[in-house]
Parts: structure tokens; C-alpha cells; sequence
């Protein structure tokens, strides 16, 4: 660790990997309520459930993107963070909030809209958090050396805060609702936060590769071009069935069908930095999470979002499990993954120890990535069956899922293989002291890092 | 490649294009919700009573089951057409008489069939979830979604 302020993202990784396992055990459940419908039923109902999985899952990767933000800022600028202060202050936020919206959501008290079902209070927290945050790296910045790693994280973690006040804002009418709504839910995952994904996949190739910074540098500008290029028009992909304009039916499949174009530049780059830089970095599990991350995301954004995006597709398969199956798989590659890259590479440097407990990592990476494959493989079917009966044929709902169990089964196995994954991961990062397996390939000593710039 | 894509001329396309591409992103924003308010959904007035269902709808998180016009979860069935898939659409006595049998016969305890909580919803609140969910199914969703199965 180069400069001691580094050490606040340590207690953000940790809040993160608590939240993905509270996540993860989430999905199980609701996982295993499709297979058993009566169970909880009336204790902890489905909706609460999901409620629990999804805000969870989008707390963490935020959390998680804070901590790799206060983690890469001080090496990028080259000084230390402006106020250690305010960044445990905001995590201190971050905590009361997250822990007083799942009480809430315990006894029932929570918002309607997806996602966004946060009481006010916590809302509000979330907003005072994000200015905190947005000051002190800001300032951290402004005040040391410009990089376009810098920029380029500093523009996209700006961006989704200013986007999140359309979190507070509901209108009456259900369209111009859902309308708005999209510009939190579909300008976070499909622009601002692949700003910051790019951004940080720069940052571990630069560190892991030693290919050099103008290059990296170079071709960050021209992938996020692309995502934003794409990104923002292919809002519309989300406005063909919600009242919107029929426009959108055509913005909306065109430049969303241009969207695969950055997550395929994100893998293309990662792998060929990969193979043009010479270093032979001791940290091969971090390096599997972002080469893992770049080339799931392709798959989980790029190609299974390309399936149902079109609008003559969209028509039939809108909403069913087609969609499930590639919400998984996206946010998996492109958040859950780099994220958990950023902590592979980062942990061992903010503990002072080797890149330790390789091994074990790298299972949890093929356990979690073969669960969540074998998930979207599985959802994907049933989608295709249920597009079919539901929207071709007319069956109604509860007929049509009743055909679906075999899937559902399917589904609650690769959850559980998922979920061992990820407390795999967590043990790996926090307990074993050493090796359990001789590493012959340790090039250079951990805290080499920094080298590439 | 690396003379003519310079890393600033990458940095200024990238921030133009992203300038360029929001600003018409916006421009038609604008202009959806004007179409929005004026032509989809003027089909019924948005009444206290429908502002009331919303807020009702949103209170129990029903779109952590269900989806309305294709958005929410996929665990309970479409309702953005469910006053047309039981023929009330055109009927406020007899959707809200519908909808209150339904949500009064919750849960259904049934063994292995997904069970919907029941729900302390009074005369009023019901009255204007079942006139919300009238006014959601007259807005004009390009004939979204194919059938009345939804």
C-alpha cells in the first residue's frame, strides 16, 4: 500500500462482501419459493424477498465501486484522499441506511417502485453519502495528478449521483413514472456505471499488463465513446411498451443493438493487453476476475441483451424469463465480477500479505461462473417455452408456469453452486494466512505495484 | 492507427459525441412526455382516485410480484391488462367487485401453487387500485402486449 488513505476501501470491500452474501442468500430464497411456492409464504412474502436481493445487490456493487474509487484515486493522483474523515462518514451513512431499509422492508415499510423502494429517510442518506463522497474524491483529484482513468471515473461516478435524484421523483401518471424511473435504472447500468466498470478495468490492466499508460489510456476514451454513443439513445429499448412514442421502437433497436459494441471492445482490450504486456504479475486471480468479468459481461450485456432487444422480438419475449435470464448474467460479468476483481487485486495489498489463497479464489470464480451460466442457460429455455405458450399461443400465466418446474429446479441448483462460491470467495479474502497450494510463478513481490505508470 | 486516433482526439470525440447524443436524447425525452400526457394515456382522466391506487400499489410493492406493462418481477402475473383480460375495462362497479373478490380470497393456501399475502386494504384504497389499474389498461402501449393473457 503506497499511501495509508488506501486503507479506507478495505472497510468498503468488507460491507460490500457482507451485502453480496446477505444477496446471495436472498436469491436463493426466492429461488427456492418458485421450486416450493408455500414456503414463507406468509412470514417473508416473495416481494419482500426480492426486494432484499435486488437492493442488496445494487448497495454492494456501489459500495464496492466506492471503495475501488478510494483505493485507485491516491495511486492515479498520486496523494492521499482529501479527508479520511468523510470517507468513513459516508460508509458510516451507507451502513445505517442499508441496515434501516432492510428492517423496514421487514415489517413491510418500504416504496413501490423496482428497485427504488428505499423509505425517504434512506434515500436521503444515499444522496448525503453521494455528495460526501463526490466532494472528497473530487478534491482528492483537483488537487493531484489528472489521468484519464481519473476522468473517466470521476465523470461516471458524478453522473450516476446527479441521475440518482430521479429517484425522487414519482409522478402520477404511470408512464411518465416508468419513463423517469429508467433514467435511474437503465443511465446507471447501461452508461455511468460502465463509465466507472471501464475505468477500473483500465486501472487493474495497467497495474497487472505493464502495457504502457498512453495506450491503456487511449483505448479507455474510445470504449466509453462507444458505451455512452450507444448507451443513451438505447434508452429507448426500454420505451417500446410504456406509453412512449412508437419512435422509440426504432431508436431504441438500433442503437441498443449497438450496445454490444463497448462490452465487445471491453473484452477485445482486456484480452490483447493481456497478451501485449510482458509482466508476469503474481495476483492470477485478480487477473481471471477482469479477464472473467470483461468476457461475461460480452456474454451477459452484449449478446443476451442483444437477443430480446430488437422490437419485433421484444413484442413476444417482453418481461418474461428471457429477461431474468439476462439481467443475471449481465449484472454478474460486468458488476459482480469486476468488482470482486478489484477486491482480488486490492485485499492482499490493504492486508499486507501475498496474493494469497489463489486457489481457492480461482474455485470460487468457476463455481460462481459455472452457477451463474448453467442459471441463464436454464432461464433462457424456460423464457423461450413460456414466450411461446404465454405470448404465441395465449395461455395464461399460472398455466404456462406450471410447465416451467423442471426449470425452476434447475435454477435453485446453479443458486446453490453460486452461493458456495461466494462464500468461497469471502473465506479466501479474509481467513487462510498462507498458500494452501506452492506457488512456483511468483515473479515479483505484491506490493510491486504501481510500476506500470 | 495510433497517428490518427491520437488518446485527446479519442478524449474529444468521446466528449462531444456523448454532449451530442444527450442532448437529442433529451430533446425527445421532452417530447415523449408531452406525448405521453396529451395522447397515451388521455384515454381516462388521471383522477384522485387512480393518484390513490398508485399509491396503494405502491405501498404493498406489488411489482416485486407482479409486472405492469412488462416491468416488475415475472413471479405473478401481467396487470397492466388485467381489467381486460376479466372484462371490466369499461365497467368501474364491476372491475372494483372483481378485483375486491380476488384480493379478499388471498392467501389461497393451496399446497404447491404461489400463494399472493393478503392484503388490509379498505373500501376506498380498493376502489382506487381497481380505477388505477382501469386507467393503466387504456393507455396506448402499441398494442402491447399480444394477447390478453398478457
Amino acid at each position: 500500500m503506497k499511501y495509508q488513505s488506501q486503507k479506507v476501501a478495505y472497510y468498503y470491500f468488507l460491507a460490500a462482501m457482507a451485502l453480496f452474501a446477505i444477496q446471495v442468500l436472498g436469491g436463493l430464497l426466492a429461488g427456492w419459493v418458485y421450486v416450493s411456492p408455500n414456503f414463507l409464504s406468509e412470514l417473508l412474502p416473495f416481494n419482500i424477498i426480492r426486494m432484499l436481493h435486488t437492493n442488496a445487490l445494487v448497495v454492494w456493487l456501489l459500495l464496492g465501486f466506492f471503495g475501488a474509487a478510494y483505493y485507485l484515486l491516491p495511486e492515479e493522483s498520486e496523494r492521499e484522499i482529501h479527508s479520511v474523515k468523510l470517507a468513513y462518514l459516508q460508509l458510516a451513512i451507507m451502513i445505517i441506511g442499508t441496515l434501516g431499509a432492510v428492517v423496514s422492508y421487514l415489517f413491510r415499510i418500504h416504496g413501490g417502485r423496482e428497485f427504488l423502494e428505499q423509505p425517504l429517510w434512506v434515500k436521503f442518506g444515499i444522496l448525503v453519502a453521494a455528495l460526501i463522497f463526490l466532494f472528497n474524491i473530487t478534491m482528492t483529484v483537483l488537487k493531484g495528478r489528472k489521468t484519464a482513468i481519473t476522468n473517466i471515473l470521476l465523470m461516471g461516478l458524478w453522473l450516476l449521483s446527479l441521475l440518482w435524484l430521479f429517484a425522487f421523483i414519482n409522478p402520477d401518471n404511470l408512464s411518465l413514472d416508468k419513463m423517469y424511473w429508467w433514467f435511474v435504472v437503465h443511465l446507471w447500468v447501461e452508461g455511468t456505471w460502465e463509465l466507472v466498470m471501464a475505468s477500473i478495468l483500465a486501472f487493474l490492466l495497467l497495474k497487472m499488463t505493464g502495457v504502457d499508460r498512453e495506450v491503456i489510456e487511449k483505448w479507455l476514451y474510445v470504449i466509453v465513446a462507444t458505451a455512452l454513443f450507444s448507451g443513451i439513445l438505447g434508452t429507448g429499448h426500454h420505451f417500446y411498451w410504456i406509453g412512449t412514442p412508437s419512435y422509440w421502437q426504432w431508436i431504441g433497436s438500433i442503437f441498443s443493438t449497438l450496445e454490444v459494441i463497448p462490452f465487445f471492445a471491453m473484452m477485445t482490450f482486456a484480452f490483447v493487453m493481456v497478451w501485449r504486456g510482458r509482466k508476469n504479475h503474481p495476483n492470477k486471480a485478480a487477473l481471471l476476475w477482469a479477464l472473467g468479468s470483461a468476457t461475461v459481461a460480452f456474454f451477459g450485456a452484449g449478446v443476451w441483451g442483444f437477443l430480446h432487444t430488437l422490437h419485433g422480438v421484444n413484442y413476444y419475449s417482453h418481461g418474461t424469463q428471457i429477461t431474468a435470464a439476462h439481467g443475471h448474467l449481465a449484472f454478474y460479468g460486468a458488476y459482480v465480477a469486476m468488482n470482486l476483481a478489484v477486491f482480488s487485486y486490492a485485499m492482499p495489498i490493504l492486508r499486507g500479505r501475498d496474493p494469497y489463497n489463489q486457489v481457492l479464489n480461482m474455485i470460487s470464480f468457476w463455481l460462481m461462473t459455472g452457477g451463474i451460466a448453467f442459471m441463464t442457460f436454464v432461464l433462457t429455455f424456460a423464457g423461450t417455452i413460456q414466450t411461446h405458450m404465454q405470448r404465441v399461443l395465449g395461455e395464461y400465466f399460472m398455466d404456462v408456469q406450471d410447465q416451467l418446474d423442471l426449470f425452476y429446479v434447475m435454477r435453485f441448483a446453479s443458486g446453490i453452486a453460486v452461493v458456495l462460491g461466494a462464500l468461497l470467495f469471502i473465506y479466501a479474502q479474509l481467513v487462510p494466512r498462507k498458500e494452501l497450494f506452492g506457488s512456483k510463478d511468483r515473479a515479483s513481490p505484491p506490493d510491486a505495484e504501481g510500476e506500470a505508470a | 492507427m495510433s497517428e490518427v486516433l491520437t488518446k485527446s482526439r479519442a478524449r474529444n470525440i468521446f466528449y462531444g459525441g456523448s454532449l451530442f447524443f444527450a442532448i437529442i436524447f433529451i430533446i425527445l425525452t421532452i417530447q415523449s412526455h408531452l406525448y405521453i400526457v396529451n395522447t397515451s394515456t388521455a384515454g381516462m382522466p388521471l383522477t384522485q382516485e387512480v393518484i390513490l391506487g398508485k399509491h396503494v400499489w405502491e405501498r404493498h410493492s406489488c411489482i416485486n410480484c407482479h409486472s405492469i406493462h412488462g416491468e416488475g418481477a415475472y413471479f405473478a402475473p401481467e396487470v397492466g391488462n388485467v381489467m381486460t383480460r376479466w372484462g371490466v375495462l369499461d365497467d368501474p362497479e364491476a372491475a372494483y367487485e372483481a378485483l375486491d373478490g380476488w384480493m379478499k380470497a388471498m392467501p389461497t393456501g393451496i399446497e404447491g401453487r404461489r400463494q399472493m399475502p393478503f392484503f388490509e386494504i379498505n373500501e376506498e384504497e380498493m376502489r382506487g387500485l381497481a380505477e388505477f389499474l382501469r386507467w393503466a389498461d387504456q393507455t396506448n402501449t402499441q398494442n402491447w402486449p399480444p394477447n390478453d393473457a398478457g
